[in-house]
């Protein structure tokens, strides 16, 4: 099916997007990768009246490198940081997550922000941002305000995001411990499709080969991604063994209260949940054991 | 609602085409409909089946999910944009007749658009022997369903070993 009928506004500075947001507020939508919005424009579940391009703002699509965080536009293209190293290097599971959204095709498009805002409750890069604590930059004609993945997500393709803002750059932190490692894994019909469960994980150890530091968390089975702090707290001191992470897995799957849908039951979800769970603690330790 | 046209400039194919769409025009109505360039074909129009791929600015994208007024001032390569001038098909195109890589040829185009930007970039990358994991991941957004994959896999392996020996 064909897009209704919009007006469209290409934008050449973020300063002109939130211009535009202040005088057509929820009349307009910001058209970033459209890898999302289209298809919805395409089914009319959409129908804006103006939608403001923010694809030809080379501001939008910087991305640079501080101490303890690495800072992307919003409008970064994802098969850019799929294929940047030096964000890898810094904060590896945005790799690792990327490598299973969409296809060649929509990630030449699709934003990194897209994702965000898009929050999808299987998307990868949202449940990244959970585990990650990611900052997000939001701006407004008159100034911005940072909120963390956890309450900017706050519901099935719903965000904290008002209809005067938008998102300008996240804040991906980089863990400074040198024995980090992290995993991502998915189970999905096809591979590229939206994840039926999702599972990252990212760990520090210490010298002695004791749990420093970790973060662990599902996508896909409740309405926004989750995270496990106590449960990843407990981990820390411990060198754990297969028994330790396989109890702790099941109990972050127990939590959890995922709906049955076309793709899966809430109970086989809840057992995906766990053993994804388990294989990320799994290989996040690993990963952080043989950094040398 | 808007019947407001806009202005789209679009070096297609090597050659700038200028004309006025209005914003819900997509880049592949654009080029099916405006510019008669109907090679690129349209199937499920929500970003699925990878039918309508085309390369913008040298990346392959679906020109279902872009509207036809952001790609100005960008360039677009086609299927129209692959053989050479004088009619002669390039490597790949020969490899997919070579392979029996198309049967009912729908999937073909975008196909083609997608496999051409996979071994663009594996010869900038210097890798001229890519692996079957590698291709398969080259062309999973694009639907086939007549070969079962293997014969067009089997192309764009063989288009990829003769680029390699510089037959062209």
């Amino acid at each position: 099916m064909k897009s209704p009928s919009f007006d469209y506004a290409r934008a050449r500075s973020t300063e002109e997007v939130c211009e535009l947001l202040a005088q057509h507020g929820d009349d307009a939508k910001i058209l970033a990768g459209g890898q999302s919005l289209v298809p919805m424009m395409a089914f009319r579940l959409l129908r804006p009246h103006w939608l403001i391009d923010i694809n030809e703002i080379p501001a939008l699509k910087s991305v640079s490198f501080e101490l303890d965080a690495v800072r992307i536009g919003a409008g970064t293209r994802q098969s850019t940081i799929l294929g940047d190293d030096a964000v890898a290097a810094r904060v590896p599971l945005l790799r690792q997550a990327l490598a299973y959204v969409g296809h060649a095709q929509t990630r030449n498009r699709g934003t990194i922000g897209g994702s965000l805002v898009q929050a999808d409750p299987s998307a990868e890069l949202s449940l990244v941002a959970r585990v990650l604590d990611a900052r997000l930059v939001l701006r407004t004609k008159s100034g911005t305000r940072t909120e963390p993945a956890a309450t900017f997500l706050c519901g099935p393709m719903t965000t904290s995001l008002r209809p005067d803002e938008i998102l300008e750059d996240i804040h991906w932190p980089i863990w400074r411990e040198r024995r980090t490692g992290s995993a991502f894994t998915e189970i999905s019909r096809r591979h590229g499709d939206f994840a039926i469960v999702a599972a990252a994980a990212q760990v520090a150890l210490d010298d002695e080969g004791c749990c420093a530091r970790a973060s662990f968390g599902v996508g896909g089975a409740s309405p926004v991604p989750v995270a496990f702090p106590a449960l990843a707290r407990s981990l820390i001191g411990n060198r754990p063994d297969q028994a330790m992470l396989r109890d702790i897995a099941h109990e972050a799957a127990a939590a959890l209260e995922p709906d049955s849908d076309t793709h899966a039951s809430a109970a086989y979800r809840r057992h995906l949940a766990g053993v994804l769970l388990r294989r990320v603690l799994q290989e996040a330790i690993k990963a952080a054991g043989t950094v040398q | 609602m808007s019947d407001t046209l806009y202005p789209v400039s679009v070096e297609v194919n090597g050659e700038t085409r200028s004309g006025h769409v209005p914003a819900r025009t997509s880049l592949v109505d654009w080029l099916r409909e405006h510019l008669n360039l109907t090679g690129t074909h349209i199937g499920c129009e929500h970003g699925v089946c990878g039918a309508c791929t085309v390369m913008l600015d040298g990346e392959p994208i679906r020109s279902c999910l872009i509207y036809a007024v952001q790609a100005d001032g960008h360039r677009v390569v086609t299927v129209e944009g692959l053989a050479h001038a004088d009619g002669r098909l390039s490597i790949l195109q020969d490899s997919f007749c070579e392979t029996h890589a198309l049967q009912c040829g729908y999937c073909t185009p975008g196909m083609l658009i997608a496999a051409q930007a996979f071994l663009d970039k594996a010869l900038l990358e210097r890798n001229p022997r890519p692996t079957e994991t590698q291709i398969r991941e080259a062309i999973s957004g694009n639907l086939c369903r007549c070969t079962g994959y293997q014969q067009i896999v089997d192309a764009i392996a063989l288009a990829a070993r003769r680029l390699a020996a510089g037959a062209e």
